[in-house]
């Protein structure tokens, strides 16, 4: 199927749901609504037509004030793809977890809730994967500022680099 | 060491087979324990803990713990720009760097729109299979290492050797290369370069036959991987598990084919799955054998691209490389190369700005680390350095 008859499919099983087409260039996505991700997320792995049963990437991204999560389908039975791209606001970063649908979305939306820090509601082994479990703040936001110390460990910030790059210049001179 | 208190978890259906067999034997059950194996562990291929919950002998639940060396490559690369990237993605998996550049390179390309020629993308082809059998041979000997064997180390080190050397020749880097960049490669391949490729095909296809002999068909390694830690092909794709992994499992998946990049659909050649020959279909034995038999498979496109790089007029390599990337196109897009290790995928997204506002990488050992947990129980302890050393993680991919 190509993207448009899966989208006016998808249309047409959740009429209710709000489904849109993301024209987004070279890929389009089709953005869900948060409410109904978790059912349309378990109908397109179980239909027929569709088979989307691996989940190729998951990404969490960080847009001015909103945070995306995005899913890259694909179905090996019908070799076709499709991109979902599911939106909430900063102030309430909170997604429906789609680990029941494939579970390799387990560790990555531990990934995205460690570096873009959305929670994932409903995930089963809900921590941090790359980072210390006592870490602050969540590193790929744009504003992130890194914190100075870690259990007593002095942590390099930005201003330490600038000052030794400019005594490593100042020592070539 | 702490008796544990949930102790009733289900485990995976090839699993129980064996545990049931095993459960009739006194001998493995015991104490219970909580056994930290890692991250200073030689089996563990780099710094990977594995929280282990032992009976006896039996593991009941395996967990990976992993973020050692987490660079976080994302936020790095939000910070320089689209060519400057190149470099860091050497750094993710160091045993296949060719292909890294190449993953990272093509979806680059595919964003902007930029178009190499045929010479280029052969010379791609030619490399990145080159880097597949560099990494195999890695992979392989660092195996048979885990299982006890230490001459086929030696010997699969000493093969690896010359390919790190055919490389310094063309970009002076040896496992670090940078050599394909955004709408070209840093270097042309050298005069005499190409006839020395061969030579190294002619000299590496005798030693598949002398490695099946010494290692692939020894009865010790046969009953030491033979039914061990078997993965499912639905089990890989419920976790996203991919590259030899799943071949193992006895699908035909090979991006090379199933979604041919760099012009891989005009080349000759077969994808090894595994059939269960020893054992069970997707045992470890099948997931090894498949590296081996890719090592074939990878020199017979070898010779391919290299005899064709032979008929072709030279052109120059760098004349595709935008003059500058202050000003790029804007989109969002995913693209996934087949990488020794699996499907590599890149996640970019464009704000018409040099730097990216966002790359995300899907490395292939991090998800195909995740089926562990599920694997794990029911493995004897030592099997478990037979499960990670099937699936072949580099910890450097892994944590990014």
């Amino acid at each position: 199927m190509t993207l448009s008859e899966i989208v006016e499919y998808l249309q047409a099983s959740f009429p209710d749901a709000g489904l849109n087409l993301d024209e987004t260039e070279p890929e389009p996505l089709i953005l869900i609504p948060r409410e109904h991700l978790q059912e349309v997320a378990l109908f397109i792995r179980d239909d027929e037509k569709l088979h989307f049963e691996s989940l190729m990437c998951l990404s969490g991204i960080e847009m001015g004030d909103e945070l995306h999560t995005v899913y890259n389908l694909y179905s090996n039975k019908h070799n076709h793809k499709v991109s979902l791209r599911c939106k909430v606001s900063k102030e309430d970063p909170v997604m429906p977890t789609v680990t029941f649908v494939w579970r390799t979305a387990e560790w990555h939306e531990r990934e995205s809730f460690d570096l873009i820090g959305i929670t994932y509601d409903g995930h089963p082994d809900p921590r941090r994967i790359l980072l210390p479990d006592d870490w602050e703040g969540h590193p790929l936001r744009k504003d992130y500022v890194p914190q100075k110390k870690w259990h007593d460990i002095p942590l390099m910030t930005k201003e330490d680099i600038e000052k030794e790059a400019e005594a490593e210049k100042g020592d070539a001179k | 060491m702490s008796e544990t208190q949930d102790l009733n978890i289900p485990l995976g259906p090839p699993q129980e087979k064996m545990s049931q067999a095993l459960a009739s034997v006194e001998d493995v059950h015991g104490e219970r324990m909580r056994v930290q194996m890692g991250p200073q562990h030689p089996a563990t291929h780099g710094v990977l803990r594995v929280e282990i919950e032992t009976d006896g002998e039996l593991i009941i639940k395996g967990t990976p713990h992993i973020g050692y060396l987490h660079r976080c490559f994302e936020k790095v690369a939000e910070n320089i720009t689209w060519p400057q990237i190149v470099p860091f993605t050497d750094r993710l998996d160091y045993c296949s760097s060719m292909n890294n550049n190449l993953g990272f390179v093509l979806a680059c390309e595919k964003l902007f729109g930029i178009e190499v020629s045929e010479r280029i993308q052969t010379i791609r082809v030619l490399v990145t299979e080159l880097n597949r059998v560099a990494n195999h041979c890695v992979a392989i000997a660092a195996y048979s290492l885990d299982i006890g064997a230490w001459t086929p180390f030696l010997l699969l080190i000493q093969e690896r050797e010359h390919i790190l050397d055919l490389f310094e020749e063309i970009c002076g880097g040896r496992l670090l290369l940078n050599y394909i960049w955004i709408g070209g490669l840093s270097h042309d391949v050298p005069d005499g370069w190409l006839p020395k490729v061969h030579e190294f095909v002619e000299y590496m296809k005798p030693k598949i036959p002398e490695l099946n002999q010494l290692l692939s068909y020894n009865k010790i390694f046969i009953e030491r991987l033979a039914n061990v830690a078997v993965i499912p092909a639905d089990v890989c794709y419920q976790y996203g598990v991919t590259g030899p992994n799943i071949r193992g499992a006895g699908v035909k998946w090979d991006l090379r084919k199933n979604e041919p990049y760099s012009g891989y659909e005009t080349y000759d050649f077969d994808i090894p799955i595994g059939t269960g020959e020893m054992g069970q279909v997707g045992d470890a034995w099948d997931r090894y054998i498949v590296r081996v038999r890719e090592v074939e498979q990878s020199l017979r496109i070898i010779e391919q691209a290299a005899t064709r790089l032979e008929g072709m007029p030279g052109d120059d390599v760098k004349a595709a490389i935008p003059k500058t990337f202050a000003k790029v196109p804007k989109g969002e897009i995913y693209f996934r190369t087949e990488q020794p290790k699996g499907e590599l995928g890149f996640y970019l997204i464009s704000n018409g700005k040099a730097k990216p506002y966002r790359v995300k990488c899907r490395a292939p050992s991090f998800s195909n680390l995740c089926v562990m947990p599920k694997v794990a129980p029911g493995l004897l302890i030592a099997d478990m350095v037979a499960l990670i050393g099937s699936i072949d993680i580099v910890l450097g991919d892994v944590d990014r």
